[in-house]
């Protein structure tokens, strides 16, 4: 068998995640080439908050796609995919689920990306993903499995190993480039059989990321991300929109403009890196947050949003803090304001809160 | 032939993904010099060198990360 499948090459979406990397190791086991493919859509979890915020940079870091890459002995190609997922997010043709989040066409997407396959020069035969029957209450399910495969173009030449047992035979099963009997019935949202066939593998140390790998399953930041669309008045985002959306505090006092308030250094360090595209405040007398506006600082606003900056500043009790203002452009000013009490800080201004 | 890229300021996986291109056209013994700042480069573009088989040596000055990468086989 194995000398059969050595020129059949699969690729094998890897999220970083436990199940991805069990079902491309399920592959490689029956003698299968398999290549990994990550697509970085700007939502992804993976890396950004653990560079950008301080506290968790001096944890150990890495990407995780690439650390199962590793493990596996596996190539992994990366797909910046940043302008093309931006119709999946806009335009679920399937909706959302929880949140904004648009599983089953974003799985459709990465399917289909994987199968086009215009990373390699000489495209894969097969797809294989991680998913399992039931296990994702709309996007994995045993209607939903046909549905990928038919929409995103792979038919049969989409193959799930770890729940292939409840599915019909698809083409490397029928072919013969991959052994059936040695393929998986995983049904549901119980974890214990990955687990377990992790163990008989020898993984340890996998990331089990708590709440997926996409930010827009989080309801915070779908929420900003749905207070953006509204402050707009239109759906659409550039990639740095979606990056701030993951840092600082953000606080919107009127519909036209909002604050994005570091809160800590390294959110601090990663705001500063736009003071030539946004206007910012950060106390003068005290120490104190860097704070970006989006969207329009009218005069008027100029006095209220310096207490808010204030009253993140370390002279929050103090009777007055000096505060700067200073436009892309480097023009300046200063204004001295009373920090807002906290009982002035409406909930509502907070932004996905 | 020695090329170079400038990766500084981005996040990971944006500096990965710029090796991977700027590594695709080379000829296999061609030097690509990467300069990157976010941490995370480090364990990030070795794992990646690894994985498709090309040569990487590191090395830290002041607040940037240089990689020197040997295009392999």
């Amino acid at each position: 068998m194995a000398t059969r499948n050595k020129d059949i090459r699969a690729a094998a979406l890897i999220s970083g995640g436990l199940d991805s990397m069990l079902a491309a190791k399920v592959l490689l086991d029956q003698g299968v080439q398999v290549e990994g493919v990550n697509f970085f859509t700007g939502f992804c979890v993976e890396g950004h908050t653990q560079a950008i915020r301080k506290k968790a940079r001096a944890k150990e870091k890495r990407n995780n796609a690439l650390w199962v890459a590793d493990q596996l002995g596996i190539k992994l190609h990366i797909v910046d995919v940043i302008e093309e997922y931006k119709d999946v997010v806009l335009n679920p043709k399937h909706g959302y689920g929880a949140h904004l989040n648009p599983c089953l066409d974003c799985k459709i997407f990465m399917v289909r990306k994987a199968l086009v396959a215009d990373v390699i020069d000489d495209g894969f035969d097969f797809v294989v993903t991680g998913e399992v029957v039931g296990q994702r209450p709309k996007s994995q399910r045993l209607d939903t499995m046909p549905l990928i495969a038919s929409e995103s173009g792979a038919e049969d030449r989409l193959l799930r190993p770890l729940t292939a047992l409840n599915l019909p035979p698809t083409l490397p099963e029928r072919e013969g480039w991959v052994d059936r009997q040695r393929l998986f019935g995983f049904r549901g949202r119980d974890r214990k059989p990955q687990m377990a066939l992790a163990e008989s593998f020898g993984f340890a140390d996998y990331a089990q990321p708590a709440g997926g790998c996409c930010f827009l399953t989080d309801e915070k930041y779908s929420g900003k991300l749905a207070d953006l669309w509204q402050a707009r008045g239109e759906r659409s985002y550039e990639f740095d929109d979606i990056m701030l959306l993951k840092v600082g505090r953000h606080v919107r006092p009127a519909p036209h403009y909002k604050l994005i308030i570091g809160r800590e250094e390294g959110e601090n360090n990663f705001l500063a890196g736009y003071r030539k595209q946004f206007t910012h405040l950060r106390a003068a007398s005290h120490e104190g947050p860097l704070a970006l506006i989006d969207g329009e600082l009218r005069t008027e606003d100029a006095t209220l949003a310096a207490r808010i900056v204030a009253r993140y500043s370390q002279g929050r009790d103090a009777d007055e803090v000096e505060v700067e203002i200073r436009e892309p452009d480097g023009a300046s000013q200063s204004l001295r304001v009373a920090p807002l009490p906290p009982t002035a800080l409406q909930a509502a201004w907070h932004v996905g809160a | 032939m020695t090329h170079k890229l400038d990766a500084r300021g981005l996040l990971c996986p944006l500096p990965v993904i710029r090796v991977q291109d700027a590594m695709r056209p080379l000829a296999v013994g061609s030097v690509l010099e990467v300069e990157a700042t976010d941490p995370g480069v480090l364990h990030d573009i070795p794992a990646w060198c690894r994985v498709h088989g090309h040569g990487v040596e590191s090395e830290e000055r002041g607040d940037a990360f240089r990689f020197r990468i040997v295009k392999g086989p």
